[in-house]
């Protein structure tokens, strides 16, 4: 065997993660190797150093409205849920309204009529097919959920 | 406000699952730190940091029907919060270098380590500093089991847990991300170590 099927073992027994018989295996490589009594001595060095980084802790104030934050989140959502619904809905409802108005109107020509009723048309297309783009889309987005 | 009292993980899950936000407040005080310091330790940047764990936090509440009734929930988590921070990195460098075509098998880094605010760390020195932004500098992949490893100081199994893979995956991995941080510390000035 090589060093380099030695290179995972270094590691484990670095980190005192390595079964009994592990270590011997290792240790009896490491007593005939330089090379790598020497690597393991360099992230020996590299351990501590890093071992001696720590992250400064944030102000507890930031903790104790951690919670609340998530929260609002899920107040937010339930808003907007209820927005968006009844928006969808009362537009719907005004788009039907528009549209009897507008064929019940005798002032209005038959030009204008087709021409409002095809904006209107379009206007739904348009809405329906931004919509079904963002729900395909959110849908295949592979960071959104993770199942297991 | 009600408080929760439960505090077996299987239980509260259960809760959860039911919509209870008492209980997953329980979760939440009670990994909201270890989160945090991962997120802080992935994207380098404390408002970040806070943000994409609050978010991961929300969104595995919103998914809690996914997870296995015997599965534990700080793995699953993990899942979310990383694909999260990631996503954060991806996004920012796209930001970047919108303008410039994307180089085929680049490997996500953080903002090239200077994005890894140096105030984070405590008791600062000239070595810790270096040894920050070095981490900040390493591919995601490595950066990810560097700061599981020493700012969570999770054993090898609890890291195979979190990462879908083998303990062996985990070593070697483990290895050439410590090559890689010793190679950035030895060449400070050098470009990205891909």
């Amino acid at each position: 065997m090589t060093c380099e099927n030695y290179r995972d073992l270094m590691m484990g027994y670095l980190d005192d993660e390595l079964t009994a018989e592990q270590r011997k295996t290792f240790e009896s490589h490491l007593a005939g190797c330089p090379h790598c009594r020497g690597e393991l001595d360099g992230f020996r060095r590299l351990k501590s150093i890093a071992d001696d980084v720590v992250l400064v802790e944030p102000e507890d104030k930031l903790w104790e409205q951690y919670w609340g934050n998530i929260y609002n989140r899920f107040e937010r959502c339930l808003g907007w849920t209820l927005f968006g619904i009844s928006a969808i809905l009362l537009l719907i409802y005004g788009g039907f309204k528009m549209i009897e108005e507008i064929i019940k109107d005798p002032a209005l020509g038959l030009g204008l009529k087709i021409g409002l009723l095809a904006l209107i048309a379009g206007l739904a297309i348009l809405l329906v097919s931004l919509v079904r783009e963002r729900l395909y889309f959110r849908s295949r987005d592979r960071y959104k959920d993770v199942r297991r | 406000m009600r408080t929760c009292t439960i505090q077996d993980e299987g239980q509260l899950l259960q809760e959860c699952r039911r919509g209870s936000h008492d209980a997953f407040e329980v979760l939440v005080n009670r990994h909201m730190k270890d989160a945090y310091r991962i997120a802080v330790g992935l994207v380098g940047c404390r408002e970040d940091a806070m943000e994409l764990s609050q978010e991961a936090f929300y969104r595995s509440f919103k998914n809690i029907g996914l997870l296995k009734p015997e599965a534990r929930f700080f793995p699953w988590f993990y899942q979310i919060l990383r694909n999260l921070c990631f996503s954060h990195l991806r996004k920012q460098r796209f930001r970047r270098t919108s303008s410039l075509p994307q180089v085929d098998g680049e490997e996500l880094t953080a903002a090239d380590g200077d994005g890894f605010d140096p105030h984070l760390v405590a008791e600062r020195s000239e070595a810790k500093d270096q040894v920050w932004k070095a981490i900040g500098r390493l591919p995601a992949k490595h950066r990810e089991v560097i700061i599981l490893r020493h700012f969570r100081d999770m054993s090898y199994e609890q890291m195979s847990e979190a990462l879908f893979c083998s303990t062996g995956t985990v070593m070697s991995r483990l290895y050439h991300a410590r090559q890689k941080l010793k190679e950035i510390l030895e060449n400070p000035k050098g470009g990205h170590v891909v």
